[in-house]
């Protein structure tokens, strides 16, 4: 995790800029100076934590080492201005079969191997990851602050202390997840009933509705009358 | 001989145990504080949310919000639909203002496409977000009155909220779920007419403004009730989260509309003015919302006279794929900031859909609003940061 810095390897728009010399090259893709200069400031704060970062399309988005997680979030606080807290919100990467590609739209598709685990911008090395979206209310500019957490007890450090609003975020992501956020003084049930079992909005958790009843919403199989003609032109190459 | 001694076994533990119980209750009564529910069922909830607040007298030692009763799981529904049949999930986030909801998710599924609504759907696009928001505020601006046993304004609210919802029917069909928005632009244009009742209608809703400033703002209980209740500072407000006009009474002059100059909308064609309030109390939060409201009749009849002729749809492929990427986009919604964070992995629906929704953020400052304060505030304040249960629990 914090000890391979600059082992992810993105596509060639997603240039990952640890380092001062990739930030060069950064540039030379999109100019995007404010941004890069924030990124800069965390890179020379924060050194080998800041693991990856990806700019595009006026946004930004940095990984961060997992035991520095709550100190990156109040550096962004309290030195870079990001006082505006937006959301906290877990991701997972796992591909499930049944939720995503043609099975989960017909019933009738053959079932495709697993693809396997990609990560999104900045990348990532574990199923699991935390962002965060932060604001700049002067400079209007927004992060999106992401980390690894590991997949046996997934758990990070509580940002609580730095901003009081993540509270209900960090326990809807612990009862939708089951992450720990370790310092949170009172992980309780937000949405869901004490008793309930399981994560749902982890990918191997079965939606129920789809289990037992294929996708509703594919009625119009037949091509409409006089669709046939254009619709090779329309729909674009698989 | 005793009482206890003439009656049978089971009486006597059935005395016994009432006897503890009184002694349970007599310890109850003695501690500090009394446990009263607020909710689910009340009508200053807006919706079924609950709120534990522990009493000292009439004063309120901590409060809890529950929320949860209308849980969803739009998060998770959103990954098993396809991206045009999200927009029909996510009108029913904030139901008063239905048709802004959407508008984030479009845009962030156009922005991962890599393209852009023609000029003449931006246009009629921010028409009709201001319109969702005029809806929705008009109730606001009624309802807030109730909350202080004042019952007249909320019957005018309804009275012109009705127009704007008649405006927005005939143009989408819809009420109250419009789902009118298309990934590149809209379904439809506007219909014949419709731009001169617009106009009046924008002339009844700034007169319905100046009734609420009569009826309301200048009142004396009005501001008694509210002038330094309910007091977030800035720095407060930033650190939950909390958007739109809340922010704005806080004196942060921060507007998505007017900051976030990237998102392909019209707001930066029209001349109207963000209002902040330096106090931080439910009288500001109240105060900035009705300027907020006069400033959308404005941006509506600027837009409409400026409406640029062309199509309302750009040319997009009959199945709509995204492809790869992750995009956030956020916009100003009649309750604050509102966004979405769509990963998508290049299929038909998107992989992941993270619903940044304003009420959530906005009342997870109730429990630190409402130390100290008195249960008559309690109401006044949940009113005032004002939300919509399905705004919280999407």
């Amino acid at each position: 995790m914090s000890d391979t810095p600059t082992e992810t390897e993105d596509a060639p728009d997603a240039p990952d800029a640890p380092e001062a010399a990739v930030e060069e090259e950064v540039a030379a893709v999109e100019s995007d100076p404010a941004r890069e200069a924030v990124l800069a400031q965390l890179t020379s704060a924060f050194g080998e934590a800041v693991l990856a970062s990806h700019i595009a399309k006026g946004d930004l988005w940095v990984r961060v080492a997992n035991d520095k997680w709550a100190d990156i979030v109040g550096f962004c606080k309290e030195t870079l201005g990001f006082r505006f807290f937006s959301f906290l919100a877990g991701l997972d990467w796992l591909n499930n079969t049944n939720l995503s590609g043609e099975k989960l739209w017909d019933a009738d598709a053959e079932a495709t191997e697993p693809l396997p685990m990609v990560a999104g911008y900045a990348g990532g090395d574990t199923r699991f990851q935390v962002m965060c979206r932060l604001h700049n209310v002067e400079t209007n500019i927004g992060i999106t602050l992401k980390v690894d957490l590991a997949d046996e007890a997934p758990s990070v450090p509580t940002i609580t202390e730095v901003f009081a609003g993540a509270d209900w975020h960090e326990r809807e992501t612990w009862e939708m997840y089951g992450f720990l956020f370790d310092g949170h003084a009172g992980l309780r049930h937000l949405y869901l009933p004490g008793a309930f079992e399981g994560f749902p909005l982890r990918k191997d958790f079965p939606l129920l509705a789809r289990e037992i009843k294929p996708w509703p919403g594919l009625v119009d199989k037949e091509p409409m009358p006089g669709e046939d003609a254009d619709e090779d032109e329309e729909v674009p190459a698989e | 001989m005793t009482v206890v001694d003439q009656v049978s076994d089971w009486q006597k533990s059935a005395y016994i145990a009432g006897q503890a119980a009184d002694a349970r209750v007599n310890v109850e009564l003695e501690a500090e504080g009394m446990t009263l529910n607020i909710g689910p069922q009340h009508p200053a909830t807006h919706g079924t949310l609950r709120i534990v607040v522990r009493l000292d007298g009439e004063q309120v030692l901590w409060a809890d919000p529950v929320p949860g009763y209308m849980h969803r799981g739009y998060e998770k529904l959103c990954e098993v639909r396809k991206y045009p049949q999200v927009t029909t999930l996510v009108n029913r986030i904030d139901w008063l203002g239905s048709f802004a909801n959407e508008v984030p998710f479009i845009l962030a599924a156009e922005q991962l496409m890599g393209i852009e609504a023609p000029p003449r759907a931006q246009y009629i696009r921010t028409v009709l977000f201001e319109m969702a928001r005029l809806a929705n505020i008009t109730l606001f601006l009624g309802d807030m009155g109730v909350q202080l046993g004042a019952i007249t304004p909320v019957f005018y609210a309804f009275r012109d909220r009705e127009h704007v919802l008649n405006l927005i029917e005939s143009a989408t069909g819809g009420r109250f779920h419009p789902n009118f928005d298309r990934v590149g632009g809209l379904k439809d244009d506007l219909p014949k007419g419709w731009i001169a009742e617009a106009k009046e209608v924008m002339k009844r809703v700034r007169d319905f403004c100046d009734q609420m400033d009569t009826l309301l703002v200048g009142n004396d209980i009005f501001q008694t009730r509210t002038r330094g209740i309910g007091v977030v500072p800035s720095a407060v407000a930033l650190d939950y989260g909390l958007s739109g006009a809340n922010l704005r009474a806080s004196g942060v002059d921060w507007d998505a509309r007017r900051d976030d100059t990237t998102i392909a909308m019209a707001w930066k064609h029209a001349d109207w003015k963000v209002w902040t309030h330096p106090d931080g109390d439910s009288f500001s939060r109240y105060w900035v919302r009705l300027q907020e409201t006069r400033e959308s009749t404005k941006i509506i009849d600027q837009l409409l006279d400026d409406l640029p002729a062309g199509p309302i749809m750009t040319k997009v492929p009959r199945i709509i794929k995204v492809p790869e990427g992750e995009a956030y986009v956020q916009t100003e919604n009649p309750l604050g900031v509102m966004g979405y964070y769509v990963v998508s992995k290049g299929d038909l629906g998107p992989f992941r859909v993270k619903i940044r929704s304003a009420s959530f953020n906005n009342i997870s400052i109730a429990p630190w609003v409402l130390r100290g304060v008195y249960v008559p505030d309690v109401i006044t304040i949940l009113a005032s940061l004002y939300f919509i249960l399905g705004d919280i629990d999407r």
